[in-house]
């Protein structure tokens, strides 16, 4: 039974109003959530030290470089998590990624100058990367493996050959300055790491919210059955879904050995969470059929700030946890009461 | 009411040893509603999966338009203008009316070069399928989730109207739906009849069986028990066909 008994009236799309001004106060909670910290932030530095945070470029640039890594993960993750998916494996992944693209780099610079070197180290990263999608996307397409199952088991897959690569430590670059201007140099003031992020991003963007995928990554999330009976190709859809999630975490390691001039295999190990509640605090919901990468944005952001700001005015790091851990909950209370005003299904 | 748009001829269908459908034939003609009732595992599920291009035939043939006819799938038998209205709703809640009706099918135009989904066609197609369907809804850009039961039945069979489906197959369409919107509907079952479209209606209640109907085929134990004009019969006479006596 999917229709509420307020609805069962003469055909006429009454209460939309209604539901369109909480609808979209939900849409954006997630830059709500990022303006009220930026407000608390500023009034703190001014009231305490007298400082200022959003005034202080090198703030706004420290956030943003923080911000890359699990930005374009959330992304990702944004839309496997639209068709009601999950890749718990992304954090491994962006570590495989890092170790073998470092090690791509140092083999490759001495023979064939720094260019080539980097151009093979990107495309190796994110199709090494590429694998360990695939096999998430066979698993859950075709052999119907729960995507929390299976990518779990990814995770700890890519996580021993990660390490195994990297010989248990970190793999240095040398010899590449190519490499590392792009992992710390600038055009125009902004570092090229958010270049990049910032080309992928709004390239998912268009993605998702442009074309027929994401139309189908939509549809699949909502009613699995009707997309096939629409004639969807869905395992086809899902297979290529873990791949593309897969060749954002790749980037993503391929970024990290660039920033730090060194990959190590447990470079995405912090984000494996992150990713998923930028996506969750970006207004897309785990029961999967809503998300937009707009919102993935803010709450990367969001969590950015809060664990920039929160070192920023000398609090001890650990509140950040529970900052963040705060505004997950809200927004998934947020995200409820939204659905059951709409009268749509809270949950199943 | 002159040729059948669909005729199905001594139709048989067994999964191994079971026999589920044994020789049924029956005519739809344009603009005309068969009803198809029967107990359960009468075998009405059975006949419309054959028809519907789900199941194989295991003897027997389907002309369309006078062709017969073999289906691979559902989707190819849509795609000759068979279309199914699922009675759970076959709808993406989170799209919109007119992303609904061309999912899977979606247009696409360019912007500053670059391909992009054409909403405005989609909406467009959504304005113009609802208003021939008799169905107003001001807010085209909002996701059907927001609609009403009936609402969303009609978007479903607005789908099947925009992609030119010649049958209709309707199974138990009212089932879910409150008075008010069973009764819309029925409207609409009388709207398609008006436009020349050939539907199978299956439904449990014979109210709305002889509301709409202009003939009834019934089933027992995969078998025709009969077949009648909705005028020249009663209520009792349909029960006593299906459960036989």
């Amino acid at each position: 039974m999917t229709s509420s008994p307020t609805h069962v009236s003469p055909p006429a799309d009454h209460g939309i109003g209604r539901q369109t001004l909480l609808q979209r106060i939900a849409s954006l909670r997630a830059w709500l959530f990022l303006l009220a910290l930026v407000v608390i932030f500023e009034t703190w530095a001014r009231l305490d030290f007298g400082g200022t945070f959003v005034g202080n470029s090198y703030n706004i640039q420290s956030i943003l470089i923080f911000a890359v890594a699990p930005l374009l993960l959330a992304t990702g993750q944004t839309f496997v998590i639209i068709t009601g998916g999950i890749d718990l494996s992304l954090g491994f992944i962006m570590g495989l990624a890092a170790v073998v693209s470092a090690h791509v780099i140092n083999w490759a610079t001495p023979g064939m100058g720094m260019g080539f070197a980097v151009i093979l180290g990107l495309l190796s990263g994110v199709l090494v990367a590429g694998v360990p999608g695939l096999v998430n996307g066979l698993m859950v397409a075709r052999l119907k493996v729960p995507p929390f199952i299976g990518t779990l088991g990814m995770f700890g897959v890519c996580r021993g050959v990660a390490f195994l690569v990297a010989d248990g430590t970190t793999v240095a670059v040398r010899g590449n300055d190519l490499f590392r201007e792009i992992g710390n140099g600038r055009l125009f003031g902004v570092p090229w790491l958010v270049i990049i992020t910032a080309v992928v991003v709004l390239f998912m963007h268009y993605l998702l919210g442009q074309t027929k995928f994401g139309q189908h990554n939509y549809a699949i999330g909502a009613n699995e059955q009707a997309a096939r009976r629409a004639g969807i190709n869905v395992r086809r859809h899902l297979t290529w879904l873990y791949v593309l999630s897969a060749f954002c975490a790749g980037l993503s390691g391929v970024l990290y050995t660039a920033r730090f001039s060194a990959g190590a295999a447990q470079a995405g190990e912090p984000l494996l969470l992150d990713c998923v509640a930028a996506v969750v605090i970006g207004g897309a919901s785990l029961f999967g059929g809503s998300g937009t990468i707009l919102g993935t944005v803010a709450g990367a952001l969001v969590i950015a700030v809060i664990q920039y700001g929160l070192v920023f005015v000398n609090v001890a790091p650990f509140w950040q946890f529970i900052s963040v851990g705060i505004v997950i909950i809200i927004s998934v209370l947020i995200d409820q009461a939204q659905r059951r005003f709409a009268g749509g299904r809270v949950s199943e | 009411m002159s040729d059948p748009i669909l005729q199905v001829r001594n139709l048989s269908k067994n999964f191994g040893a079971v026999q589920a459908l044994n020789d049924v034939s029956f005519d739809v003609g344009r603009g005309e509603v068969v009803a198809l009732a029967g107990d359960n595992g009468a075998g009405k599920t059975t006949l419309i999966k054959a028809v519907s291009g789900v199941y194989r035939p295991s003897a027997g043939e389907i002309l369309l338009n006078g062709q017969p006819m073999s289906f691979d799938s559902p989707q190819d038998a849509r795609d000759k203008g068979i279309e199914t209205i699922y009675q759970d709703l076959a709808l993406a809640d989170n799209l919109s009316i007119g992303a609904n009706i061309f999912l899977g099918r979606e247009p696409m135009t360019r912007r500053f070069g670059i391909p992009v989904l054409d909403r405005k066609k989609m909406a467009a197609a959504a304005r113009e399928t609802m208003a021939m369907l008799d169905f107003h809804v001001s807010r085209l850009d909002a996701p059907v989730s927001n609609f009403s039961g009936g609402q969303r039945q009609a978007v479903a069979i607005g789908r099947a109207v925009f992609w030119d489906a010649k049958v209709l197959i309707m199974d138990e369409p009212t089932a879910a739906l409150g008075v008010p919107e069973q009764r819309k509907v029925i409207e609409l079952i009388h709207n398609l009849k008006a436009q020349g479209r050939g539907v199978i209606f299956i439904s449990h209640n014979l109210q709305d069986i002889f509301a709409v109907s202009d003939r009834i085929v019934v089933l027992r134990r995969g078998v025709m028990a009969g077949e009648r004009r909705i005028a020249e019969t009663t209520h009792d006479e349909v029960v006593k066909l299906m459960i036989g006596g």
